[in-house]
């Protein structure tokens, strides 16, 4: 590489931003590698702290567990946040209104004898169709200007669901049960509830399927591409606006997900408008604690946000459950002021 | 006297109120090779954006006969024009094969066949090809993002300043080998570059582009003889 | 010359209305006009600190719960004037702003809305903590209470001295460098504006605004503050107002805060959807129906026509 021969020639500045940018991915790979170990080692640092405490207190067990099942519902939804935000750089603040619309349909479908499992595939199939639908309809308009233009449409719909959703259905809580019964299993004397293991094992099956979406087949890949640099992607013949609307429907179905297994949680009987606005918040903490852009980093910080808030409210007596929200906000506060690029994110050179 | 393969006829380009193009006509025969030539800023770069359809355009554009006016990047690509844009197009996240596999987006099944042929022309990429294209060198990046274009046989290449930051050997070479694809495989190739003197080394024929007109066209023989594109370009 | 005789007329002409209106409106639409005028004030607050250094605040119903639970408590244990409580809530707010603003600096775009956001969910909470002081769900009362005239009074004075000082704010060096931080910050920071120092400065006066708006909010509730009534709904309207109303015209501010502070009452009476149900409804599809058209608010359409088709 001859940088000199680069910048004697004005159109050389794609080329040599190319070019740095290429030497700072190199060096970064390698930032990459050390900060990811140290990672790894925290969180397997964690595992074991967590492991030993389960051993040792079958209080501690239960919430551990209570704790992985809930922050997998967290993960779920921020799953969806970091897939349309890798895809289209737009945070959805109505992702979990969305979520709370379809777990209604679902209930719905419930109600006219369908069988759980079956309302279950059938609300994915039509929150895919939702989201690649609203992605078309109020996204693609907006996404071209201000970032405000796109989160107040976010926000019109967040109240737009709420409002149709009071409409449909009433503002009296509905009785949704879990799928999953509420029986437990004795393990050396914890009880851990069925619906716990489902939650887990739903989340991360669905979790599991979107990514070898990505990463075995071809439209996973165009999507990937049209996610990291879609004029190059258009010129090998994605179509990027198909690909973008496509990642808006898999976040929609990906939402329903964890509005279902939360309501898949034994202690959640009623379901009412209110259900994921707080979801919402752990979501925001989990994907940011993941790195906004890793959807690894989504499922794992769902999970670490999960067990930590049951954990501190289970033992520490001034942090009440009603404290949860402001517990999480002030750990989404931190996140954001010591490593913003969160745990398994790359690092923003924005130093101003 | 046949149509060239593609056609361009008093094409207008801009970007949001900036021309940048004011009417130019140039045409590409199939198999050829044509060198676009011109100092910063003439338009070269805009040229080969207003056949993939990566910039607004007006005029008459013909590949093949068929109008690509009202065309996007991604019908243009399945139409069998490959554009290696300036900076490369490649996706350093994704991998060699990755890359390669996009190359082919829009063919659907099995590319072995078109994979062992790229690699026959670019062996090292065959074992690189689970790296991250990010750690490939400058050059390296250069031959992914022309093996990239190659993969579904395009009919038409369009190439964007190639050379740019790459060290003369591997500017050589790679010129070497966009001849070679020429002869061997009869890929048509429009090629933008800063460097004439290479430009019309490997090329047929070529266009010389002054602040968004043609000022000058030939044959390479022609253009290497002249005395303005000499002087100016060709520095002697 | 022209542009400052039509903004002095524009002027004029709403005061004039607005001292008109209470003969001629019932008790409920004048309740209904200051809460235009509590939203005028917050949504003006908002818009100095959104559209004049880019900082997007979803929080801003906070700062009007501090602002109203000031009041509240203040009036309820210490008998208060309201009058100084409002002003209390002005300055406590400013603190908090303050405070909130510095670590705001190190947020960019989307994670200040984000951070903001859970802010304005979180704390409602509070109160359901520290029920012994701050009234639980049950909500605090205050001593006093006033009239819907009197909170519409208050409102659009306070609404018009509070405009009068952001123009004037925003006039000068502090203006200018708002609008400096807004457009390029990278460009700022290299021409000498510091930085820091007006970005917090801007959430700090949001805040206070904000502060006053909710005080006023409170005393309009019957000097009732609650939980529930600082919802995440409330940051959100402030937000609509704001990004309805565009930036730079006095008349945007003014549809914004009306768009806000009437639609929702207005829709619940629409025959279909029903009363509380319609609310939502309409409203969020008038947001969304607001951005896809006019994405630079009402002072982008006023622009456009004030000034017809340019070249």
């Amino acid at each position: 590489m001859t940088p000199s021969a680069a910048a004697t020639s004005g159109t050389s500045a794609v080329s040599s931003a190319e070019t740095s940018a290429i030497a700072g991915f190199r060096s970064r790979g390698s930032a990459l590698d050390a900060g990811t170990a140290t990672v790894v080692l925290l969180l397997l640092g964690a595992a074991i702290f967590l492991l030993i405490g389960c051993l040792q207190s079958a209080r501690f067990a239960t919430l551990t567990i209570e704790g992985i099942a809930l922050g997998s519902v967290y993960g779920s939804l921020a799953l969806a946040l970091v897939l349309v935000y890798r895809a289209t750089h737009v945070i959805n603040f109505a992702q979990g209104e969305l979520a709370m619309f379809t777990t209604y349909i679902a209930y719905e479908l419930g109600l006219h004898g369908l069988s759980y499992w079956v309302a279950f595939a059938l609300t994915l199939v039509i929150a895919f169709s939702l989201g690649t639908v609203l992605q078309v309809t109020l996204i693609r308009p907006v996404q071209h200007r201000s970032v405000i233009a796109v989160v107040i449409v976010t926000v019109g719909l967040f109240i737009l669901i709420d409002g149709v959703v009071n409409w449909i259905w009433g503002g009296f809580f509905k009785t949704m049960h879990s799928p999953f019964g509420y029986a437990s299993f004795d393990v050396g004397g914890v009880a851990i509830p069925h619906a716990y293991v489902g939650m887990v094992i739903v989340v991360f099956a669905s979790a599991l399927l979107v990514w070898a979406l990505f990463r075995f087949t071809k439209l996973g890949l165009g999507m990937r591409a049209a996610a990291l640099r879609p004029a190059a992607a258009a010129l090998v013949g994605v179509r990027v606006d198909t690909m973008l609307a496509i990642g808006w429907g898999l976040a929609a179905a990906l939402g329903a997900v964890a509005g279902l297994m939360a309501m898949a949680d034994p202690s959640q009987l009623f379901l009412s408008t209110t259900l994921m606005q707080p979801i919402l918040v752990y979501a925001f903490a989990a994907a940011v604690l993941g790195g906004l852009e890793s959807p690894a980093g989504a499922l794992v910080g769902g999970v670490l946000i999960g067990v930590s808030t049951t954990l501190i409210i289970g033992y520490v007596p001034q942090i009440t459950s009603e404290m949860q929200l402001p517990f999480t906000f002030v750990v989404l506060l931190l996140i954001l002021l010591v490593k913003p690029s969160g745990l398994f994110g790359r690092r923003e050179v924005r130093r101003v | 006297m046949t149509t060239a393969l593609l056609e361009l006829e008093d094409v207008e380009a801009r970007y949001g109120p900036v021309h940048v193009l004011h009417g130019i006509s140039l045409a590409v025969e199939e198999g050829s090779v044509v060198a676009v030539l011109g100092p910063n800023g003439a338009g070269k770069t805009t040229t080969l954006r207003a056949v993939s359809g990566t910039v607004r355009r007006s005029g008459n554009i013909r590949f093949a006969g068929r109008p690509l006016n009202r065309l996007g990047p991604a019908a243009v690509a399945r139409l069998g024009i490959a554009h290696v844009p300036e900076g490369r197009g490649t996706f350093s996240e994704l991998t060699v094969w990755e890359n390669l596999r996009l190359g082919a987006y829009t063919r659907r099944g099995s590319i072995q066949p078109e994979l062992e042929r790229v690699f026959s022309y670019f062996p090292w990429l065959s074992e690189r090809r689970r790296q991250p294209a990010g750690t490939l060198s400058g050059g390296e990046q250069q031959m992914l993002a022309l093996a990239r274009a190659f993969v579904l046989r395009p009919r038409l290449l369009l190439l964007d300043e190639p050379s740019l930051g790459l060290a003369p050997i591997l500017v050589a070479e790679l010129f070497r080998i966009v001849r070679e694809l020429n002869e061997k495989e009869g890929l048509t190739v429009l090629v933008v570059e800063q460097n004439a003197h290479l430009a019309l080394q490997a090329s047929d024929s070529g266009y010389v582009l002054e602040a968004g007109h043609v000022v000058l066209a030939g044959s390479s023989a022609e253009l290497q003889a002249d005395d303005a594109v000499r002087r100016s370009y060709l520095g002697y | 010359m022209r542009s400052q005789t039509s903004a002095l007329g524009s002027l004029l002409v709403a005061a004039a209305v607005l001292c008109v209106l209470p003969f001629i409106l019932s008790d409920y639409h004048i309740y209904l006009a200051a809460e235009v005028g509590i939203f005028f004030i917050a949504v003006l607050g908002l818009n100095i600190l959104t559209g004049y250094t880019g900082q997007i605040s979803i929080g801003h119903g906070a700062f009007m719960m501090i602002g109203g639970y000031t009041t509240a408590v203040l009036s309820r244990d210490h008998h208060t004037n309201l009058v100084v409580t409002m002003l209390l809530a002005f300055a406590i707010c400013f603190v908090v702003g303050l405070l909130v603003g510095l670590p705001a600096l190190r947020l960019s775009g989307v994670y200040l809305a984000l951070v903001t956001f859970a802010l304005a969910v979180s704390l409602p909470q509070i109160p359901l903590q520290y029920s012994k002081f701050l009234g639980g769900s049950g909500g605090v009362q205050s001593s006093q209470t006033v009239s819907n005239l009197w909170v519409y009074v208050a409102a659009w004075s306070c609404s018009a001295i509070l405009f009068v000082v952001a123009w004037l704010v925003l006039r000068g060096r502090v203006g200018r460098a708002f609008r400096a931080v807004r457009d390029s910050e990278i460009a700022a920071v290299a021409s000498g504006v510091e930085l820091p120092v007006y970005k917090t400065l801007a959430f700090g006066i949001s805040a206070a605004y904000a502060g006053v708006a909710g005080s006023l909010f409170v005393l309009a509730l019957n000097g009732f503050a609650q939980p529930s009534e600082f919802d995440v709904f409330l940051s959100l309207q402030i937000l609509v107002g704001a990004a309805v109303a565009g930036l730079g015209s006095l008349w945007g501010i003014l549809i914004g805060a009306a768009f806000v502070g009437l639609l929702p009452q207005v829709s619940t009476s629409v025959p279909v959807i029903g009363a509380q149900h319609g609310r939502d409804v309409i409203f969020g599809a008038a947001v969304i129906l607001v951005m896809l058209l006019l994405p630079d608010g009402f002072a982008g359409l006023l622009r456009k026509i004030r000034r017809p088709a340019r070249a």
